[in-house]
């Protein structure tokens, strides 16, 4: 495997500031790359062509008045499930197939008032729900490492553009793994920050109080510049919260002498395939060899972490779906004969499976006389797997561990069987049941494809573990491998 | 936790969600290995803990009653799917 020609955010930076290159260049690339492998990836649900070359004409205006700034010109893909004015938000479901927002998502604001170029739409799980990619309505990505295998989910699509060299980077969400999951399984490096960080307005809600937009690019350091912009306080999200963002670059290359790694014994147990192990257990000696300190920590109520997951995000994507009613927006079924009918079908027709089945967990542990046995039960169980991380942080700066159990498997292999899928979250979701920050990071290689080293941070200490990262990306390669020359 | 083929259609009336006949056993058998999932969530005793609705445990942020959005009617049913003089039409509700 060779070393990646795709650019990072850091170097169309620095071209764009030398003028080695324009921003018109450089998209015009993307956008001929994305025309060329596209069609057999996937990646893309909208490709943005004509509205790219605008962008990019207005932003080469501004870098040449001097005006520009960190982002000005920069090509970004953005996760379908961001509204975006103009542009259709399909959020890879049918019931969305001819909407255009109204406004812009907060995210999407941030980027355009530093006249960043948006190159499309990527694809995504339905509603962000699932972990394969293979639950949206435009069919499935295909993973640009081994094309018969999935890129993960939900923000599948994002993770596989940039790494097959479609865009230099592309936002995310992450509910219970969306980010880092596909980040793990394409070999980038994806950050899910902590819940209240990055302002939920105008990203389609599935599950409220878990649901978090992060970056994901080819390095930290990216993750990092993207962040700086995506985080902040935001009124229109009424759990925003009003806290200061640090400088995320600045601290970058802190020494990691006496950094202490605390490593769950629950997430390398039974489950984790050992070529999977290997790698991990390799990243955490290039730790050591940093000036790490290594800990042995525990995390007892990791076991419960999924049911408690599916639980908290079925009941809150019931309440949050029922805006869908073929009324105001979105897929309407033909001739309804009452109201009631004029629900139901169009419901029928424009959900997929798998969110028919989260929306009818949900409805179900709901009901009347079942709230107390469900949802009630898993806020109870959200409190102690909280505990256990903030015990674990008395004594340790970071956790890490596997970002999943196994790498990217292949397509169809476990579609048939949900709970089976389920069950592949099992390192990422306890992270968003607590709110914390969590990272992926392209740690090696099994069975030719990508593993990921998965950093838990504690909150708001994204400082903290881009820091990690970036120096872990200073003494290995990975990050740098790109399939294509494979 | 079994659900028959009975709950499930009760649950989509619920739901408001319009499930095909030939479906029904389909779900009926995949929601049920869900619940079974999801049980394993009574192995864990939660007597006395405090329910988690938010990770940083934030109160509501309250703001004065004023109106702070522009009218922006015509925009907003520009998506949708059948409107009439600024009107969203849905089929007769009272006959």
């Amino acid at each position: 495997m060779n070393k990646n020609t795709s650019s990072t955010i850091k170097e169309l930076q620095t071209g764009l500031a030398q003028g080695k290159f324009s921003s018109t260049e450089i998209t015009a690339d993307y956008l001929t790359k994305i025309n060329l492998l596209n069609p057999d990836i996937n990646a893309f649900i909208t490709v943005t062509q004509e509205k790219a070359l605008e962008q990019a004409k207005v932003a080469d205006k501004i870098i040449a008045d001097g005006k520009g700034t960190a982002l000005t010109g920069i090509p970004l893909a953005h996760k379908d499930i961001f509204c975006t004015d103009g542009t259709r938000t399909t959020c890879g479901s049918r019931m969305l197939e001819d909407f255009k927002a109204p406004y812009n998502a907060n995210v999407i604001e941030n980027f355009e008032n530093q006249h960043t170029v948006m190159l499309g739409k990527t694809n995504m799980d339905e509603f962000a729900m699932g972990s394969s990619n293979e639950n949206s309505f435009y069919g499935p990505v295909k993973n640009p490492w081994a094309m018969d295998s999935v890129p993960g989910g939900s923000s599948g699509g994002s993770a596989a553009a940039v790494a097959a060299g479609l865009a230099p980077a592309a936002t995310g969400t992450d509910t219970g793994g969306s980010i880092r999951q596909p980040a793990a399984f394409c070999g980038i490096t994806g950050l899910k920050p902590t819940y209240g960080r990055v302002s939920r307005y105008g990203m389609i809600a599935y599950a409220s109080s878990l649901d978090q937009g992060g970056p994901m690019a080819h390095t930290a350091e990216d993750c990092a510049i993207l962040l700086q912009s995506m985080a902040g306080f935001d009124k229109r999200d009424s759990t925003s919260i009003d806290k200061e963002i640090p400088d995320y670059t600045a601290s970058l290359n802190n020494n990691l002498s006496g950094l202490k790694i605390g490593l769950p014994k629950e997430y390398f147990a039974e489950g984790l395939n050992v070529d999977v192990a290997k790698n991990i257990d390799e990243a955490i000696k290039q730790y050591e060899k940093m000036g790490a300190v290594i800990k042995d920590i525990s995390l007892p109520n990791s076991k419960i972490a999924i049911p408690t997951y599916y639980v908290v995000a079925m009941a809150e994507c019931s309440s949050n779906l029922s805006r869908f009613d073929g009324v105001r927006f979105g897929h309407r079924c033909e001739d309804p004969k009452d109201l009631e009918d004029l629900y139901k079908r169009s419901r029928g027709e424009g959900f997929g499976e798998e969110v028919k089945r989260r929306i009818l967990i949900g409805a179900y542990t709901l009901s009347a006389g079942y709230y107390d046995a469900f949802y009630l039960k898993a806020q109870k169980l959200r409190r102690l797997i909280s505990q256990d991380f903030t015990t674990a942080f008395e004594e340790v700066d970071i956790i890490a561990g596997p970002t999943t159990p196994e790498v990217a498997w292949v397509t169809g292999d476990k579609s048939d069987d949900p709970v089976s899928m389920y069950l592949q979250d099992i390192y990422t979701i306890s992270v968003n049941l607590a709110g914390l920050p969590g990272m992926s990071i392209p740690a090696g290689f099994a069975d030719e494809k990508p593993v990921g080293l998965q950093l838990i941070g504690n909150y708001f200490d994204e400082s903290r573990l881009l820091n990690a990262a970036h120096q872990f990306q200073q003494n290995t390669d990975w990050h740098q491998m790109s399939p294509e020359e494979k | 936790m079994s659900l028959k083929t009975e709950d499930v259609k009760n649950i989509a009336h619920l739901a408001r969600l319009a499930i095909d006949d030939d479906a029904v056993a389909d779900y009926a058998s995949d929601l049920s290995n869900i619940l079974d999932l999801v049980d394993q969530m009574n192995q864990v005793n939660t007597d006395n803990v405090q329910p988690m609705a938010h990770p940083m445990d934030s109160q509501q942020r309250l703001r004065d009653d004023e109106a702070s959005e522009p009218n922006q009617r015509d925009k907003f049913q520009s998506v949708a799917p059948d409107v009439e003089s600024g009107l969203y039409r849905v089929p007769k509700v009272i006959e």
